[in-house]
C-alpha cells in the first residue's frame, strides 16, 4: 500500500524524522486556512501516487494569500498522469542549501534491508546511478542487530555528504529505519533529503509503501487508503476477498491460485487474445466466491467472454461448478464462458455443469484448448 | 531416493486440533507420512485420531520424536511458531503460512540461516511431497506417481497443472517442492536445486518461477556453473503489469526489474530450455526424462 507524500510524513514525524510543518487540504478554502496559520511563504503540492509532479505543475510556491488561493485553485482537480488531484498538502517553505537523497528498503537478492545515501538528490537516483554512482552508498542492515549508528558513519563518509551533516544525517538514517522497521514497510524514500541555509537537517518529501500483509498491527495506516485513488471495480474485489487486478483488454479470467491466474493471462495472450483482468479466486474456492467473481468480471463492460480455468488441488471442481450455476441464476450473464475444470473432482463439476445446461457456457478439457476457444468467442462478439 | 521428506520424516503438525491443520495433517498421515505428534498449546495431553497432542514442539521433539514440523497457523503467529520449531531442533520446516509481514519473516530468515541444522520451506507454500514416501503440506498427492523428475515451483496450482501433464505423458516425479510466492522464502530455487542434483533418482528438474525478484537469474547462472541434469523452466506473469501485486506478494515487476522475459531469457541463455506453456514444459521435460531412462 503506497501513501501519499503528507501521509508518510506524518509516518515519519512519530519517529522523530524532521519534517517541515505542514497541512492537508483538499478545498481551496482549507489550504488558505492553513495558509494563514502556518505564514507564507508556503509550497502549494498536489497528492498523488505518482512520481514527477513538480514537471506536471503540481508543486507551486505561494508568498501570499492571493498566490496560494489561484495555486490551490489551479493544481486541485489537476490530472497527472492520468492521477485526478483530489488533495493538497499546504507546507511552509524551506531554503534550500543542498540536496540528498536516503532511502531504506527491502532488498529481496539479499533478503536484507537496503539503506541508501546519496549525495546527489533532487532527481531520478536512477539517473543519478547512471551519470555519477561514485555518489551513492549503499549498506545492508543485519535486521537482527537494527540500524546502529555506525551505518550511518559509513554511509556518509562513502556518499561523501559535507562533514558538518554527517552527524545529523546518520541520526535521520536511524529514524527512518525505526520508521521502516516499526511501521513495516518495504520502501521508506526521501528525495530530497534536505540540508537547509542555517544547515538543518529535512526530508522534504517522502515515499513510503508499506506491507499489506502486516495492516492487521497498522489500523491507522489502513485508514490512510484513499478509495477515490483506488479503480472501482478493484475496490469492488478487495471488499469481497478477492484477490484482483484490472488490466486492459476484453477477456474476463478466473482461475485458482496466483501461478496458475497468470500463466492463464499469458496463454490467452499468445492465443491472440486480451485479458482484461487477473482474478485469483483462491484455494479452496467456494461457491459464494465465484458468483462473487463473476459479478466483479462481469461489472466491467468491456468484457466480452469469459474464462475459467480451474485447477483442483484442495479447490473442488463440483464446488466452483455449484457456485457458476448460482451465478447464472443470480446474474443472468449475457456473455460467453469457457470453462475448464481439471484435477479434484473435475467429473462430479462437469456433470453438474452438464446437467444444468447453462446457455453459453461451452466445457474444454485443455488449458490451451480453452485458451483457443475463450479468444475464438471474445472476437466473434 | 528424494529429497526433503521420506519415510524417514516424522512429523508434527502445529494447528493440529484446528480445522484445517487436522483436514490436511490427517491427509498426509493417509497418504502415509509418519505424523508422530500435533502442537496446541493448552490441549497437551489429547489425541486427534490417535496422534498424540502436546503443548510446545520441544515436547514433540522429546516425547514424540518430531524431525519435521509442519506449520499450519494463521499469519500472525506463524514467525513465532518456526522460530519455535527452530529452537527445539527441528531439521526441516515447512510453513504453509500464506500472509506473514516481510519484516517477520526478514528476521525468521536471518536467524535460520545462522543454524547449520535448520532448513526452512515455505512459507506461502503449497509443502512438498515425495510421492510413495511422504507428503508434508497441502499438495494433492493423487496427481503424482513416482519418477525421475523434481519439480520445484514459486506456485502451488500451476505446479499441480504440471504435474498432471507429466502424470498423462507416463511421467512420475523424486519429490515436488513449491518453495512458495513470497519476498522472502525460506529456501531458493538453488538451495532445492542443489539437493536434485545430488538426488541420484532425479533425472530431470523442472523449475517454475513467475515474476518478481531476481532469483531466477540468479539460478540459471548457477545452474550454469552446478548443475550437470538437464533443467527445463517456466516463468508466469508476461502479461503483467508494472507495479502491481500479482496475487502471490513476491509476483511484482518494479519498473524494469523482475519481468518474466527478462528471466526466460536468463535462463535461455544458461542452458535451461524453457516451455512458453505448463504443456510444453511438460513435453520437453517428458521427452529428457524418456532419454534418461534408456
Amino acid at each position: 500500500m503506497d501513501l501519499l507524500e503528507y501521509q508518510g510524513k506524518q509516518l515519519f514525524a512519530k519517529h522523530g524524522v524532521p519534517v517541515p510543518e505542514g497541512r492537508p487540504a483538499s478545498t481551496v478554502e482549507e489550504a488558505v486556512a492553513a495558509g494563514e496559520e502556518l505564514g507564507y511563504p508556503v509550497v502549494v503540492k498536489a497528492q498523488v501516487l505518482i512520481g514527477g509532479r513538480g514537471k506536471a505543475g503540481g508543486v507551486k510556491l505561494a508568498k501570499d494569500k492571493a498566490e496560494l488561493e489561484q495555486n490551490a485553485e489551479a493544481i486541485l482537480g489537476m490530472d497527472i498522469k492520468g492521477f485526478t488531484v483530489h488533495e493538497l498538502y499546504i507546507e511552509k517553505a524551506s531554503e534550500i542549501d543542498e540536496e540528498y537523497y536516503a532511502a531504506i528498503l527491502l532488498d529481496r537478492t539479499a533478503r536484507k534491508p537496503m539503506a541508501m545515501l546519496s549525495r546527489k538528490g533532487g532527481m531520478d537516483i536512477e539517473a543519478v546511478a547512471d551519470e555519477d554512482p561514485s555518489a551513492i552508498a549503499i549498506e545492508h542492515i543485519d535486521p537482527l542487530l537494527g540500524f546502529r549508528d555506525f551505518y550511518g558513519r559509513k554511509l556518509a563518509f562513502e556518499a561523501q555528504i559535507a562533514d558538518d551533516v554527517v552527524g545529523p544525517v546518520g541520526a535521520m538514517l536511524g529514524k527512518l529505519y525505526e520508521a521502516f522497521v516499526a511501521e513495516d514497510a518495504v520502501l521508506v524514500e526521501v528525495n530530497p533529503l534536505l540540508i537547509t541555509k542555517d544547515r538543518q537537517v529535512v526530508a522534504l518529501d517522502s515515499k513510503v509503501t508499506i506491507d499489506g500483509n502486516a495492516l492487521y498491527r497498522h489500523k491507522d495506516t489502513a485508514e490512510m487508503r484513499n478509495p477515490s485513488d483506488e479503480d472501482p471495480q478493484e475496490q469492488m474485489a478487495r471488499e469481497r476477498g478477492l484477490t484482483f487486478v484490472k488490466l486492459d483488454g476484453n477477456i474476463g479470467i478466473l482461475g485458482n491460485g496466483a501461478g496458475l491466474v497468470m500463466s492463464t493471462l499469458d496463454v490467452v495472450a499468445q492465443a491472440g487474445g486480451e485479458p482484461a483482468n487477473f482474478l485469483d479466486a483462491g484455494g479452496g474456492s467456494k461457491a459464494e466466491a465465484i458468483v462473487n467473481a463473476v459479478e466483479v468480471i462481469l461489472s466491467n463492460e468491456k468484457v466480452t467472454a469469459v474464462l475459467f480455468n480451474i485447477f483442483g488441488g484442495i479447490t473442488r471442481c463440483d464446488e466452483v461448478a455449484n457456485g457458476l450455476v448460482t451465478a447464472f441464476k443470480q446474474l443472468k450473464p449475457s456473455v460467453p464462458f469457457v470453462v475448464r475444470l481439471d484435477g479434484t473432482n473435475d467429473e462430479e463439476g462437469r456433470k453438474i455443469l452438464a446437467d444444468a445446461d447453462l446457455p453459453n457456457v461451452h466445457i474444454e478439457e485443455t488449458m490451451l484448448g480453452a485458451a483457443d476457444r475463450v479468444v475464438e468467442l471474445a472476437n466473434a462478439a | 531416493m528424494s529429497i526433503l521428506v521420506d519415510k524417514g520424516t516424522k512429523l508434527v503438525v502445529t494447528g493440529l486440533t484446528g480445522r484445517e491443520g487436522s483436514f490436511h495433517g490427517l491427509n498426509n498421515k493417509r497418504y502415509g507420512t509418519d505424523v508422530v505428534a500435533g502442537v496446541t498449546p493448552g490441549k497437551g495431553g489429547l489425541d486427534v485420531e490417535g496422534i498424540p497432542v502436546f503443548n510446545t514442539i520441544g515436547d514433540a521433539v522429546e516425547q514424540g520424536g518430531a524431525n519435521t514440523a509442519m506449520i499450519f497457523v494463521p499469519p500472525r503467529f506463524a514467525a513465532d511458531s518456526i522460530l519455535e520449531a527452530a529452537e527445539a531442533g527441528i531439521a526441516l520446516i515447512v510453513c504453509i503460512t500464506e500472509g506473514i509481514p516481510v519484516h517477520d519473516m526478514l528476521r525468521v530468515y536471518t536467524h535460520i540461516k545462522r543454524s547449520e541444522n535448520t532448513r526452512l520451506i515455505g512459507p506461502n507454500c503449497p509443502g512438498v511431497l515425495s510421492p510413495g514416501k511422504a507428503n508434508v503440506g497441502i499438495i494433492p498427492a493423487h496427481f503424482f506417481s513416482e519418477g525421475n523428475v523434481g519439480l520445484v515451483s514459486r506456485s502451488g496450482t500451476l505446479t499441480y497443472q504440471i504435474g498432471n501433464e507429466l502424470a498423462q505423458r507416463g511421467l512420475g516425479n523424486s519429490s515436488i517442492v513449491g518453495i512458495g510466492g513470497d519476498p522472502v522464502p525460506g529456501s531458493s530455487f538453488i538451495d532445492v536445486i542443489t539437493l536434485f542434483e545430488q538426488d541420484p533418482e532425479t533425472d530431470v528438474i523442472v523449475m517454475c518461477g513467475e515474476i518478481g525478484g531476481e532469483e531466477e537469474e540468479l539460478t540459471a547462472k548457477f545452474i550454469a556453473d552446478n548443475v550437470s541434469k538437464p533443467v527445463v523452466g517456466y516463468i508466469a506473469g508476461f502479461t503483467a503489469p508494472e507495479g502491481k501485486t500479482m496475487g502471490h506478494a513476491g509476483a511484482i515487476v518494479s519498473g524494469s526489474k523482475g519481468t518474466a522475459a527478462a528471466k526466460a531469457e536468463a535462463l535461455e541463455a544458461c542452458g535451461v530450455k524453457v516451455g512458453r506453456t505448463p504443456t510444453e514444459v511438460a513435453e520437453i521435460a517428458t521427452e529428457l526424462a524418456k532419454a534418461a531412462v534408456t
